[in-house]
């Protein structure tokens, strides 16, 4: 395999299990939203305060983290772009 | 003032301008403390902040292309997710989303999981990889990757219709906004909200928009805020909302077991003669419906917005202006972190905004009162002589129950700081906030239409040989009709039929999510497929909307995919037929397939050049 195909293959990766993490504060614990509100978290019921903020802050750490690994990935193959391009 | 060039002194100019924008609001309460009417408050606030939108869109103007289509691509990460959150985050996100929880409760909150969602999936899939490609609009890379004029033409076309969906509901809300703070009728404000939005855009394109748009959310998001603490700490429920009104929330509950949730029946609503748009609660605050169905409505609607953003060609392109591919994936995470900031204290402020409306407890408190004592209280008299509020005594009791008081939904952003008594500045802070909100969202989707049709349509297919001159000016005549012709509809009051907001993200999902994926993740998708995937995909999805809306055909749903979720059955279709048709025609030549190999790796040169 050639070193863009390898590249290529690591970044397929990432963004497969950055999708599994979106889905699962995304859809799958709204599945469950009535048996999430019999628990409490900071005094709000469960599923309403991962509405309100939960997974909207899992959002937020989740892209920042994905860029993060990203760079890490380019770096290791020599695809990080010069400051100047 | 500033040594050395623009870009490096952005922190220093912005912090001098937000300084300068919290002077103004102390200058206005010392004013307000020294008689000046709220009608004058109000009037300083819009026409002041206006003015220094206009000031920037000017100062920014441009006669080069790149500037003009993506800001010379030199806007810094952070910036850049100011600029975006302020083009994402609409009139209504400003104005009605608190009110829809307020109404709605846990079940309208899945608009909050799915505005948000989408960013992962463009940063995860989409804006790395546009950004490689150097276009200057969204049909600019389907056009390139699939090749030809047709699969350009399409993207435009679903581009056009999504977008101008959503702009006339920004126009309106100008239009709302500053006939209000002005006190003039509205058919005037929608005009003088469409001459703040050209004076931003018109001679800068997209770097005026850009540094006009981190103005507009810096003055939106302080104007969000504010109220938001200074009523917590006011009303003693806590001194950080976000993470302290767990009891009030609990404490909803109680009040609304005590009070029961009760739905009018329609026709007692008629009866009493309630103004229309105005509405009582009825649905639980936190409270999640029990069901399968309740369950799959709640992440039904999720999906659509969260592929609907990351389908929507305004937001995409704000990427196309960072520097760099990195620097285009770091300004996703802090788009969603400035729009965050937003969307996690619209819940908070439902929650004040209601428990100081119905806890009897409270000297707020309207439920459970006597109503000829509330009637004495002079906002609630303000708003229902303005028919956005409403007292209907269905029991004739003389007491006010809950499902008697009815108010629109756009009311708790507005009308909260009168309740709890903030001073009038706050008021006209709010105004000048959602006038933010609504002229930066109605800037990017103009612009977003105007430089598709003068890039794609005039440069690209009838006249590739025109100079730089004539392709600005065709592009700012195109952005001075676009924004009339949305006016003009906006002027007419029919936004009752032109239906929500969400209906720009089924449009834009329902066309171009599919073949904007699969243009950089399957080398097989072919022109073929796109142009296929594209005409079914729409086709499909109106179909099912004129099909599904009661005010067209008004069919039983499927499945419960209403007219909101359209997006479900015209992104499906087109997946499908592109994929089949793609299998079914010949590969894409050699030339594409390095073309997309290149596209995946950051570095190196852009596909297209600088300037094309």
């Amino acid at each position: 395999m050639s070193n863009k195909e390898k590249h290529w293959e690591k970044t397929k990766g990432l963004m497969i299990i950055t999708l599994i993490i979106w889905f699962v504060f995304g859809y799958l614990i709204f599945m469950f939203g009535s048996d999430l509100n019999t628990s409490s978290f900071m005094g709000y019921p469960l599923a309403y305060y991962m509405c309100a903020q939960g997974s909207i802050i899992a959002f937020v750490v989740l892209i920042f983290w994905f860029a993060n690994r990203q760079e890490k990935i380019d770096e290791e193959f020599g695809f990080t772009e010069k400051e100047d391009d | 003032m500033f040594k050395g060039n623009f870009i490096d002194n952005l922190p220093k100019i912005y912090g001098t301008y937000t300084g300068g924008f919290i002077v103004f609001i102390i200058l206005m309460a010392i004013a307000e403390q020294a008689g000046m009417t709220a009608k004058t408050i109000g009037i300083l606030f819009v026409a002041f902040t206006v003015c220094i939108y206009a000031l920037i869109g000017y100062l920014s103007r441009t006669v080069q292309v790149d500037a003009y289509y993506v800001a010379g691509r030199q806007v810094p990460t952070v910036f850049n997710g100011m600029a975006t959150a302020a083009d994402w985050m609409s009139g209504a996100s400003f104005v009605a989303m608190a009110g829809g929880i307020y109404f709605g409760g846990y079940t309208y909150m899945a608009f909050l999981v799915g505005w948000t969602g989408g960013y992962v999936l463009v940063s995860s899939l989409l804006a790395p990889y546009l950004r490689k490609f150097g276009c200057y609009t969204v049909p600019d890379f389907i056009g390139t990757r699939y090749g030809g004029n047709f699969a350009r033409f399409c993207a435009v076309v679903v581009l056009t219709l999504a977008s101008f969906t959503y702009v006339t509901a920004q126009i309106n809300a100008t239009g709302t906004i500053a006939s209000r703070a002005l006190s003039i009728p509205f058919e005037l404000g929608v005009w003088v909200g469409l001459v703040s939005i050209l004076l931003c855009s018109m001679l800068g394109g997209m770097r005026a928009v850009t540094w006009t748009q981190v103005a507009q959310y810096i003055v939106l998001i302080i104007a969000y805020l504010i109220p938001v603490f200074w009523i917590s700490n006011k009303s003693g429920f806590g001194f950080f909302p976000h993470f302290m009104l767990g009891e009030e929330v609990a404490r909803l509950g109680d009040l609304e077991a005590q009070f029961g949730l009760v739905k009018n029946a329609a026709a007692d609503i008629k009866a009493a003669g309630v103004p229309g748009g105005l509405k009582s609660i009825a649905v639980s605050h936190a409270g999640v419906p029990e069901g399968g169905m309740a369950a799959w409505k709640f992440i039904s609607l999720a999906l659509c917005m969260m592929v609907g953003t990351a389908s929507l060609p305004h937001i995409l392109m704000r990427y196309f202006t960072t520097p760099s591919v990195k620097a285009a994936r770091k300004s996703v995470a802090w788009s969603l972190f400035f729009i965050a900031l937003l969307y996690t204290s619209a819940p908070m402020l439902a929650t004040l905004s209601k428990i100081s409306l119905i806890d009897p407890n409270l000297p707020t408190g309207i439920i459970g009162k006597p109503i000829a004592e509330i009637m004495q209280i002079e906002w609630v008299n303000a708003w229902i002589n303005v028919k956005q509020a409403f007292i209907a005594d269905f029991n004739g009791d003389g007491i006010l129950q809950l499902n008697e008081w009815f108010m629109r939904g756009d009311v708790v952003v507005l009308a909260t700081p009168e309740v709890a008594g903030l001073p009038y500045v706050i008021s006209g802070l709010v105004a000048a906030g959602g006038m933010a909100a609504a002229m930066s969202t109605a800037d990017g989707l103009i612009l977003a239409i105007a430089n598709a049709l003068s890039h794609d349509i005039y440069y690209k297919i009838i006249d590739p040989k025109a100079d730089v001159r004539k392709r600005l000016l065709v592009a700012r005549a195109l952005l001075i009709v676009i924004g009339a012709a949305g006016a003009y509809i906006a002027s007419m009051r029919i936004t009752s039929i032109l239906g929500a907001v969400a209906w720009a993200f089924d449009f834009a999902m329902s066309g171009l999510f599919f073949p904007l994926i699969l243009g950089v993740w399957w080398k097989r998708a072919t022109r073929q497929g796109a142009i296929a995937g594209m005409i079914a995909g729409l086709a499909s999805g109106t179909a099912y909307l004129i099909y599904v809306y009661p005010k067209f055909m008004g069919n039983a749903p499927w499945l419960g995919i209403d007219h909101l979720r359209f997006g479900i059955i015209g992104a499906s279709v087109c997946l499908v037929v592109m994929v089949v048709v793609s299998l079914m025609t010949e590969e894409p030549d050699k030339a594409t397939q390095q073309m997309v190999d290149e596209v995946r790796v950051p570095s190196g040169k852009t596909i297209l050049g600088k300037q094309h």
